[in-house]
C-alpha cells in the first residue's frame, strides 16, 4: 500500500507533466487551475485533485496515458489522492478509521438496527407507539448535530489548507458561480457532451444520475426539515397525509433517490477500471445502497403504514437512515463537500485572474 | 504463405489523421473500407496524436478562430516559411480545402476548443481541437466503428504488387499472421520515416543515433519505402527532416510536446566544448524554433546546453524535466559534465560584450551583443549573472521527414514508367514533400492530410467504382 506522501508526489509528477503540455485545458476547471501554478505544494495537489469531478476525458485524450511511459492518469491518480485527503480532513482522525474498508456499512446498519429494536415496541400501532417521540428526536438531534460539526471541521480543515481566509466564502458572484457549478455539475459535461464515463464514448448518464441523486437527497432533506417544523412549532404529529408537503417533497425526493443511485450502481458495474481507483468501491457502494434503502424502506413505510407490519419497517427505515448518518462525515458523501469547496476556491481563483 | 485473405472496396493503410479522413470520406461514399494500422490501437494515431491544431483558411470570424485568414496570406505565409519550395496549385487546394474540411469535422463529431494559453498566439491562424489530437483521433475512431469502417490494429503491410501503375494485392502481418488483402483502390496514409534511425543515418550518418523522434516510433517508412522500390516517383529532400532542439533527457520515441524547451533566447547556447555556436537571439522563437534541431545535430555528440540565469525564469513553457541548477557558472558546468573554466570564459565572454538596453522578449528588442562577439547575440541578451543559474541539455528531436511520392491533385500517386496511377492514392506525411519543400507552418501537416485524406477517400470510392 503507498503512503500518503506517495499519491502526493504522484499528483505532482502528472501535474509537471500536465503543465507542459496542456493540451486538455479545454476540458474542465482542473487545468485552467493548473495552469494558474507552476510548481505544486501538497495542499495544491489536494485541492485540484477535489477539484476533479472524475470525468476521465483527459484520460482518453491523453498521448501520455499507459502504456505509455509517462503513464499519466489524472482521474485515476487524483481518485486516490481524494480518497487520502478524505481520511487527512475528517474529524476526528480516531473515529474515522473505524470506517475505512468494504462493506463495514451494512454492519453498522444492522447494529443500529438491533440497537433501535431493542429499545422499539415493534407492535405499536402508531409511530411514536413504536419509538418514543423523545428518544427519536433526541437521537436524530444529538446525531445531527455531531455530523454537522464532523462534517464542517473536515471542511475547515480543507479550507485552512487552501490558504485562503474565511471570511471569503462571502463574495455573491464568488458564491453564485460555485453554487452554478454545484448544481449544474458544468465539469461533468463538457460543454454538453457528457463526460467520458463508464467508458471513452461521451455521455450524459452519470451527471443525470447524480443529478437525481443529487436533488432527491435534497427534497428527502427538505420534507424533514417542514416535517421537523411542523412537529415542533405546529404540533401536528406525523404520519401526514398523502398530499402534505413533507409526503410530497419526500416521495419526490424518495424517487430521485431510486433512479439515482441505482443508475450509478448500474453504471459502475460496466466502466473502464483503468480510469477509477477500485479500492473505494466499498464506500461508493455503501453510499448509494444507503440512499437507495433509505428511500425503498420509505416507500414500504408509506405503503403499508397502516397494517401490522409498520413496526418492523419502521425500525428498518430507521436503522438505514441512521447508518446513512454515521457514515456521512466518513464515506463517499465527503467528497460533495471538499468538491464544492474545491469549486468555491477555483471561483476565488477565476475572480482574482480576472481582476488582473 | 498468406492464408488469410482480406478484401474491401478501398483499404487504407495508415491510421493517423490522413488515413482516417480517406476511410470515412470512402465510407461515405458507399465504398467498404478496411483500416490497416500498423501500431497496436492504444498507440493508434501515428504523430495525429500528439497534435493540437491545424491551420484553416476563413474569411470572418468562426466560433474558434479569431479574425480573418485569408487564401493568399495563408498562401504568402506558406511561401515564406517553405523559401517558395511549394507546389502552388497543391498548396492552393490544401489551404482552400482547409475550410470545408473544418464544417466536415465537425459533421464528425470533432470538437474544438478556444484559444487559451500556451497556444503560440496562433488563435487566429490556427484551430485548436478540443483535449488535442489523440482525442482528435478518438471520434474519427469512433465514426468509423459507427460507419462500418473496418480497422485492423498490428497490421503492418510488408509487400504491394503493383502491375502497370495499377494496386493489385498486398501482403500485411496482422497480429504477426500474414495476410494477403485485395482491393479496388488503395489509399497510402502511412507516414514518413522519422522513427527508422538506420534510414536516418543514410543522410545522416552516425549523428542520426542520438536524434530522438519526437513522435510515433511506428513511422518507419515501410510502405515508402516500398512504393519507391515499386517505381513510385518520388519528391521531397531525402537528406531533410524538420528537426527541433528538444530537452535532451527525453525518451527515444513519442515524448511529444512536453520535452520541447522554449528557453534558447532567454540565455546561452553552448555545445559540449562549453562554445556557444550560434545566434541565441536571431529571430522571435517561433520563426526560430525550427532551425535549432539542426545546429544542434551539427554539434560533437549532438548535445547542446541552453544556459539561463534566475532573471529567465516564468518567462517561458515550463518542460517537463526540471532544470539543472547551481549556484555559480563554475558548479553548473560540472552539474553538466562542461570544463567550468571554458564555461567561465564563454559567460565572461558574453556578459562583457552585452549592450544594456530595453528588455522586452515579446518583440525584437534592443539587447544585443557588441565588442565583435562571436556569434553574436543579436537580441534579449542580457549578462546571465543572477544565481541561481540554470542548465538544460539540448538534443535534435525529429517532427517528421520530406521525401514522399509525388501525387496531383487527386492525390494520384504518380509512378515514373506509366505516369498517375489509376488505384493508388495518397494521403498525409507521405505526400506532404509536394506542398512542403522546407519548413513547415504549425498546424498544415494537419491541414494537409485533412484535405488530402478525404480527396483521397472520395477518389479512391470513385476508382472502386462508388460514387
Amino acid at each position: 500500500m503507498k503512503q500518503n506522501g506517495e499519491h502526493v508526489r504522484e499528483g505532482e509528477r502528472l501535474l509537471t507533466i500536465c503543465n507542459s503540455c496542456r493540451y486538455c485545458e479545454g476540458y474542465c476547471a482542473v487545468f485552467p487551475a493548473m495552469e494558474r501554478r507552476m510548481q505544486f505544494s501538497e495542499a495544491d495537489v489536494h485541492y485540484l485533485a477535489n477539484l476533479c469531478h472524475g470525468c476521465a476525458e483527459c484520460y482518453y485524450a491523453c498521448q501520455y496515458a499507459p502504456p505509455h511511459e509517462f503513464a499519466v492518469n489524472v482521474p485515476k491518480v487524483f481518485a486516490e489522492i481524494r480518497a487520502r485527503s478524505y481520511q487527512k480532513y475528517a474529524w476526528p482522525a480516531s473515529i474515522a478509521k473505524i470506517f475505512r474498508g468494504r462493506g463495514i456499512v451494512a454492519i453498522w446498519a444492522a447494529v443500529l438496527a438491533v440497537l433501535i429494536a431493542g429499545v422499539a415496541n415493534i407492535g405499536g400501532a402508531q409511530f411514536y407507539d413504536v419509538i418514543p417521540h423523545d428518544s427519536m428526536v433526541a437521537i436524530f438531534l444529538a446525531l445531527g448535530a455531531y455530523i454537522s460539526f464532523a462534517q464542517f471541521a473536515g471542511l475547515a480543515r480543507f479550507w485552512r489548507d487552501t490558504g485562503e481566509g474565511f471570511a471569503r466564502f462571502l463574495q455573491p458572484a464568488v458564491l453564485a458561480r460555485t453554487l452554478s457549478d454545484i448544481l449544474s455539475l458544468r465539469n461533468l459535461d463538457s460543454g454538453g457532451a457528457g463526460c467520458t464515463y463508464p467508458n471513452e464514448m461521451h455521455s450524459p448518464a452519470r451527471r443525470r444520475y447524480h443529478h437525481f441523486t443529487f436533488y432527491g437527497f435534497m427534497l428527502c432533506f427538505a420534507a424533514t426539515t417542514v416535517a421537523a417544523i411542523y412537529d415542533n412549532v405546529f404540533g401536528w404529529v406525523a404520519p401526514y397525509n398523502y398530499t402534505s408537503v413533507p409526503v410530497v417533497l419526500g416521495t419526490l425526493g424518495g424517487i430521485g433517490l431510486l433512479i439515482g443511485p441505482a443508475g450509478l450502481l448500474l453504471l459502475k458495474r460496466g466502466r473502464d477500471s483503468a480510469i477509477v481507483d477500485t479500492k473505494q468501491d466499498g464506500v461508493d457502494v455503501s453510499l448509494l445502497a444507503l440512499l437507495f434503502l433509505t428511500s425503498f424502506t420509505g416507500f414500504m413505510l408509506l405503503a403499508l403504514r397502516g397494517t401490522s407490519s409498520m413496526g418492523v419497517l419502521l425500525v428498518v427505515h430507521l436503522a438505514v437512515v441512521l447508518a446513512l448518518f454515521v457514515t456521512m462525515p466518513y464515506g463517499k458523501f465527503v467528497h460533495g463537500i471538499y468538491r464544492a469547496a474545491a469549486l468555491l476556491k477555483n471561483a476565488l481563483e477565476q475572480a482574482r485572474q480576472r481582476q488582473t | 504463405m498468406a492464408q488469410d485473405i482480406l478484401t474491401a472496396d478501398v483499404i487504407v493503410i495508415g491510421g493517423g489523421n490522413a488515413a482516417l479522413c480517406a476511410a470515412l470520406t470512402a465510407r461515405q461514399q458507399g465504398a467498404s473500407v478496411t483500416v490497416l494500422e500498423s501500431a497496436p490501437r492504444d498507440y493508434r494515431g501515428g504523430n495525429s496524436r500528439h497534435t493540437r491544431n491545424m491551420r484553416a483558411m476563413h474569411d470572418a470570424p468562426t466560433e474558434v478562430l479569431t479574425g480573418a485568414y485569408t487564401e493568399e496570406e495563408y498562401f504568402n505565409d506558406l511561401w515564406r516559411v517553405t523559401a517558395g519550395k511549394t507546389d502552388e496549385s497543391l498548396a492552393r487546394m490544401a489551404i482552400r480545402g482547409s475550410a470545408p474540411a473544418m464544417e466536415w469535422m465537425k459533421s464528425q463529431g470533432v470538437r474544438f476548443q478556444p484559444s487559451l494559453g500556451g497556444t503560440l498566439h496562433l488563435g487566429r491562424t490556427n484551430a485548436f481541437f478540443l483535449g488535442g489530437g489523440k482525442a482528435l483521433m478518438n471520434i474519427y475512431y469512433q465514426a468509423a466503428t459507427r460507419m462500418g469502417v473496418q480497422v485492423l490494429y498490428n497490421a503492418e503491410v510488408v509487400a504491394l504488387e503493383i502491375c502497370d501503375g495499377r494496386f493489385v494485392l498486398g501482403r500485411a502481418a496482422v497480429d504477426g499472421n500474414l495476410m494477403e488483402f485485395r482491393a479496388k483502390a488503395v489509399v497510402v496514409a502511412s507516414g514518413g520515416f522519422e522513427a527508422n534511425l538506420e534510414w536516418l543515418k543514410e543522410a545522416w550518418g552516425p549523428a542520426a543515433e542520438n536524434f530522438i523522434v519526437r513522435g510515433t516510433p511506428y513511422n518507419k517508412g515501410t510502405v515508402l519505402r516500398i512504393l519507391l522500390d515499386a517505381g513510385a516517383e518520388s519528391i521531397g529532400d531525402p537528406k531533410q527532416c524538420h528537426a527541433v532542439a528538444i530537452d535532451g533527457r527525453a525518451p527515444k520515441f513519442d515524448g511529444g510536446i512536453v520535452t520541447r524547451l522554449d528557453c534558447v533566447p532567454l540565455g546561452i547556447v553552448v555545445n559540449k566544448n562549453a562554445e556557444r555556436f550560434y545566434d541565441e537571439g536571431e529571430d522571435l522563437w517561433p520563426k526560430r524554433y525550427a532551425i535549432w534541431g539542426r545546429l544542434v545535430a551539427q554539434q560533437p555528440d549532438q548535445i547542446a546546453y541552453s544556459i539561463i540565469d534566475a532573471k529567465a525564469v516564468g518567462r517561458f513553457m515550463p518542460s517537463v524535466f526540471p532544470p539543472i541548477e547551481a549556484a555559480s557558472i563554475a558548479d553548473l558546468a560540472a552539474a553538466l559534465g562542461l570544463s567550468p573554466a571554458r564555461l567561465e570564459e564563454t559567460v565572461t565572454a558574453f556578459n562583457s560584450a552585452v549592450q544594456l538596453g530595453h528588455f522586452d522578449h515579446q518583440t525584437l528588442d534592443e539587447c544585443h551583443t557588441g565588442d565583435g562577439l562571436t556569434p553574436p547575440k543579436t537580441h534579449w541578451a542580457r549578462r546571465i549573472d543572477t544565481p541561481p543559474y540554470f542548465g538544460y541539455p539540448l538534443r535534435p528531436g525529429i517532427t517528421f521527414t520530406y521525401l514522399g511520392v509525388k501525387v496531383n491533385e487527386r492525390a494520384q500517386i504518380r509512378m515514373n514508367s506509366t505516369g498517375y496511377s489509376a488505384n493508388l492514392f495518397a494521403a498525409g506525411e507521405i505526400m506532404a514533400g509536394n506542398i512542403l519543400g522546407q519548413g513547415y507552418p504549425a498546424g498544415f501537416g494537419m491541414t494537409i492530410g485533412t484535405v488530402f485524406g478525404r480527396i483521397a477517400g472520395k477518389e479512391a470510392a470513385i476508382a472502386a467504382g462508388q460514387a
